[in-house]
């Protein structure tokens, strides 16, 4: 069945809204965070309004609904990843805190002095700094993927990287600015040769195209929920059983213990040994209900919707003067285009194009090193997802004419 | 559109008047916004009785960023130094005549910032400015 993209932006209300009177919302920048479909609001306010409880150990019964509706959710992530089991699946607040949960459990018993870190050119601020605090904490090197003019990263490099022995590997799955869709399954294989543990970052592709941590072989994996329409507040962090189980806890406090004394604890088992503390209960369910949009869709399809959008955009950005876009030939992109328009500044392009009601983002989008790599302070950047259409191209087209106009 | 940027403000972005560097100068300090690249330096001459003769800017950033420090050296030209320490937030935005939200008031501060630190010391800058 041919599905009709132009039907399914009824379901997300923001979408109708009028930014300025007379003026709709073109929303560009999913990249940053994604609008959320009726059904996932109605999830949370439902919730809110039948079944609040706190969870666990609860014995009454909106307790008990509380608790399988934050389990469900759970394990329809386990499945959307094609994880082995829900125990793999632990919630967090976000990609960055899966991250930083990695760094400092699994890397604070698992790393020495000396031991090598294998990041890339091109990571989101969230994937560089957490190996920072840990390398500046226990004396561990840092080293880095190049990203070539192509926008892709350098493989060749990478394999003489990989003959310093890397302890672990962590990477991007789809590039924030560029749009690079990296070759994950090859990165992890390769990595995994030499013994090197493998931490996918997958904000970006999580969202938009079909992952199956099995199939990557990832050790770990982290997105965040509020990127792929569901709520802000939580995130996950998939992680392989084995790994998980001899991992120390993160935060410590209730739930993730089995067993409190005055001067000692015993962890509980997986996956709540790493989730302590009242968790983010309704945003949960709201993630599962957004877990269940997307799989109706189906990832292949928002895929190849998205591509179709992110080729016309392309095509179509070409044609404006002064604009030159970062990276414009990725063979493998996701639909993030990030561009420059000359002299005029991404915050002047960003503030005309506002005027328009078209929401696109402009800075250094949290990858600094990347830009300076580059030799650019800033870029705009416009993102697409399941709820765009080529329409809004063609007016984002039009509102970067009148940049060109009004500073040009 | 035209609220924001007001015909004024782009004809300083485009046409800036006193953008350029003053070799030698009695003052000079630059700064930059990292979250944005904008980058601003300020250099002043001073008269004996402490009236700045001459300024000018350069530097490179958004439209607003690079307007303010054009309006900002022409307002303070011929003006005693004590001037410039009255000079606050306000100021700016009514050689503007504009609103600004929180990240591009940043920008427009950006000038004053520099243009203060260097007289007084970065040390002795309002809160407001420090925040930049």
């Amino acid at each position: 069945m041919q599905l009709d993209f132009s039907k399914l932006r009824n379901d997300f209300p923001i979408l109708n809204r009028e930014i300025r009177p007379g003026t709709k919302l073109i929303y560009l920048d999913s990249t940053a965070t994604a609008q959320k479909p009726q059904m996932v609001i109605d999830a949370m306010n439902q919730y809110y309004e039948m079944n609040n409880a706190n969870i666990h150990r609860g014995i009454h019964q909106l307790a008990e609904e509380a608790t399988a509706m934050y389990e469900l959710a759970r394990e329809k992530i386990a499945k959307f990843i094609n994880a082995r089991s829900s125990k793999e699946i632990i919630y967090t607040r976000n990609t960055t805190e899966s991250i930083n949960l990695v760094s400092q459990t699994w890397g604070r018993k698992n790393l020495n002095a000396g031991d090598l870190i294998i990041l890339t050119e091109m990571e989101h601020h969230s994937n560089l700094v957490p190996w920072q605090l840990l390398a500046d904490e226990k004396d561990l090197e840092l080293d880095f993927i190049p990203v070539l003019e192509t926008g892709e990263l350098d493989l060749v490099a990478f394999d003489n990287l990989l003959n310093k022995k890397p302890k672990l590997v962590a990477f991007s799955h789809m590039s924030n600015v560029l749009g690079t869709i990296n070759p994950a399954k090859e990165i992890i294989l390769k990595a995994h040769e030499v013994g090197a543990v493998v931490l996918v970052d997958g904000a970006q592709s999580a969202p938009h195209f079909s992952v199956d941590v099995r199939d990557l072989d990832a050790d770990f994996y982290a997105f965040s929920a509020h990127k792929m329409l569901g709520p802000t507040g939580i995130g996950v962090l998939y992680g392989k059983e084995s790994l998980l189980q001899n991992m120390p806890p993160f935060l410590g406090g209730g739930d993730m213990i089995k067993k409190v004394m005055l001067r000692s604890f015993k962890p509980n088992d997986l996956p709540h040994k790493f989730e302590a503390g009242t968790p983010a209960i309704a945003e949960a369910v709201g993630f599962g209900a957004a877990i269940d949009y997307l799989s109706a869709i189906g990832m292949d399809k928002i895929a190849a919707h998205e591509k179709e959008i992110t080729d016309y955009a392309l095509a179509k950005l070409q044609t404006v003067d002064n604009l030159k876009i970062f990276c414009p030939k990725i063979p493998k992109r996701g639909g993030v285009i990030s561009f420059e328009m000359g002299f005029i500044h991404p915050h002047d392009v960003a503030q005309v194009l506002d005027h328009y009601g078209i929401a696109v983002r402009a800075g250094h989008h949290c990858a600094m090193p990347l830009h300076e790599k580059f030799g650019i302070p800033a870029t705009s950047r416009a993102s697409f997802y399941l709820y765009n259409n080529k329409e809004e191209v063609d007016l984002l087209v039009i509102g970067l004419q009148h940049v060109n106009e009004m500073f040009g | 559109m035209d609220d924001f940027y007001r015909e004024l403000i782009v004809e300083h972005y485009k046409n800036p008047a006193y953008k350029g560097n003053l070799d030698p100068n009695d003052y000079t300090y630059e700064d930059e916004n990292p979250l944005c690249g904008d980058h601003i330096k300020i250099d002043l001459r001073v008269s004996s009785d402490n009236i700045i003769t001459e300024a000018l800017f350069s530097g490179h950033g958004c439209a607003i960023s690079q307007a303010s420090a054009d309006l900002l050296m022409e307002t303070i030209i011929g003006k005693p130094l004590d001037e410039v320490k009255k000079m606050t937030k306000e100021t700016i935005l009514d050689l503007l005549g504009i609103e600004l939200g929180p990240v591009r008031l940043k920008c427009a501060l950006l000038s004053l910032k520099v243009l203060k630190a260097g007289l007084y010391g970065i040390g002795n800058l309002e809160e407001e400015l420090l925040e930049i």
